[in-house]
């Protein structure tokens, strides 16, 4: 590809990344502003943007670093919170075939965001699939680490009390959890994680509760597939 | 307090963790054979119950012996679902209720 065909996917690719870039600078920030909250130094966050890149995941991350120390917890709880990208992946199996090299990028930088685009966007001929899609992943990705970074040294900067500023993390996670809930045509899902959640946390304690609210979890969606529908369930 | 190395070892299971939800379809299912219906399932219905999970997870501090140990909690995811369920706009849900619960962590409670 030529110089002005590069420009061309980039100049056809950035405006569809555009509300990503308002969501990202937004949260990207709040998260290196809360990795500072916590005591973290910048390159905490910035790291573990550039190297994770799944939002939820670490903003969980930077709670586990002050835990007790249990990386097999750590491990599996990154399977399942990420078990989403699964599903993802098996989406674009066709899509990202015979994109060369790029391919190992589409896939490390499959966050959602990029996968709602990429998974979605009808690419006129004239445009280069593969160099589409690596666009998008990337410029949704320094939108993210940009984010973190002004976030986490910006935070060293605050002046004001960022007390409470902590629940940052639950609030994103009640939002993705309502947006789910106000999907769903039933709520036996979202039910059982919460119920079995706390179900387990009473029993196990906060450092503990976390695999065997899993395996309850699975188990249990797994008892009950017989009686529910794809059609019956829907997610993003 | 973690050790520099114990730290390494937690961001590192995350990472690893993270790159097998990425890239192990591309290695174990091909484009053109059916995906098993157990894995097509599990895809609809995990999701909603692993962000139950996480809320329980970033509220599992939340002590029910006090007062100022779980009504801020309340009070600010109770405005989150009501901004919410009012404009559906995730920016203004998040950033409502986490500065509603600094300003009653730092000035009520």
């Amino acid at each position: 590809m030529s110089f002005d065909d590069h420009l061309l996917t980039l100049k056809y690719a950035f405006p569809k990344t555009l509300p990503i870039l308002a969501g990202f600078a937004f949260l990207g920030i709040a998260y290196g502003v809360y990795m500072h909250s916590l005591g973290f130094q910048p390159i905490y966050a910035i790291l573990m943007s550039i190297l994770i890149f799944a939002g939820s995941m670490e903003f969980v991350a930077g709670s586990l670093l002050l835990g007790a120390f249990n990386p097999l917890s750590a491990f599996l709880l990154t399977l399942m919170i990420n078990a989403r990208h699964l599903f993802y992946g098996i989406s674009m199996l066709d899509k990202f075939k015979g994109s060369g090299k790029k391919k190992v990028y589409l896939i490390y930088g499959m966050c959602d965001e990029s996968f709602v685009i990429n998974n979605t966007s009808r690419i006129p001929t004239n445009i280069n699939k593969g160099w589409f899609m690596f666009y998008v992943t990337l410029l949704n990705q320094i939108y993210w680490v940009s984010g973190t970074t002004i976030g986490s040294l910006f935070g060293s900067m605050i002046t004001f009390n960022t007390d409470g500023l902590e629940f940052v993390m639950t609030a994103l996670f009640v939002v993705i959890f309502l947006d789910q809930w106000i999907k769903e045509r039933n709520h036996i899902s979202s039910v059982i994680g919460i119920a079995a959640s706390v179900l387990c946390l009473m029993i196990f304690g906060t450092e503990h509760f976390i695999i065997p609210a899993m395996l309850i979890i699975l188990i249990f969606l797994t008892f009950i597939k017989k009686f529910i529908t794809k059609n019956e369930v829907i997610s993003s | 307090m973690m050790t520099i190395t114990q730290q390494i070892i937690i961001i590192a299971s995350v990472v690893i963790g993270t790159l097998l939800t990425r890239f192990l379809p591309f290695m174990i299912f091909k484009p053109d054979k059916p995906t098993p219906s157990y894995i097509k399932y599990l895809g609809y219905v995990l999701p909603p119950a692993v962000f139950g999970l996480l809320v329980v997870y970033s509220l599992k501090n939340v002590s029910l012996t006090s007062l100022d140990g779980f009504v801020p909690e309340l009070l600010a995811i109770g405005l989150i679902i009501v901004l919410h369920y009012w404009k559906r706009s995730m920016l203004l849900s998040i950033a409502g209720g986490t500065v509603f619960y600094m300003f009653l962590v730092q000035g009520v409670f």
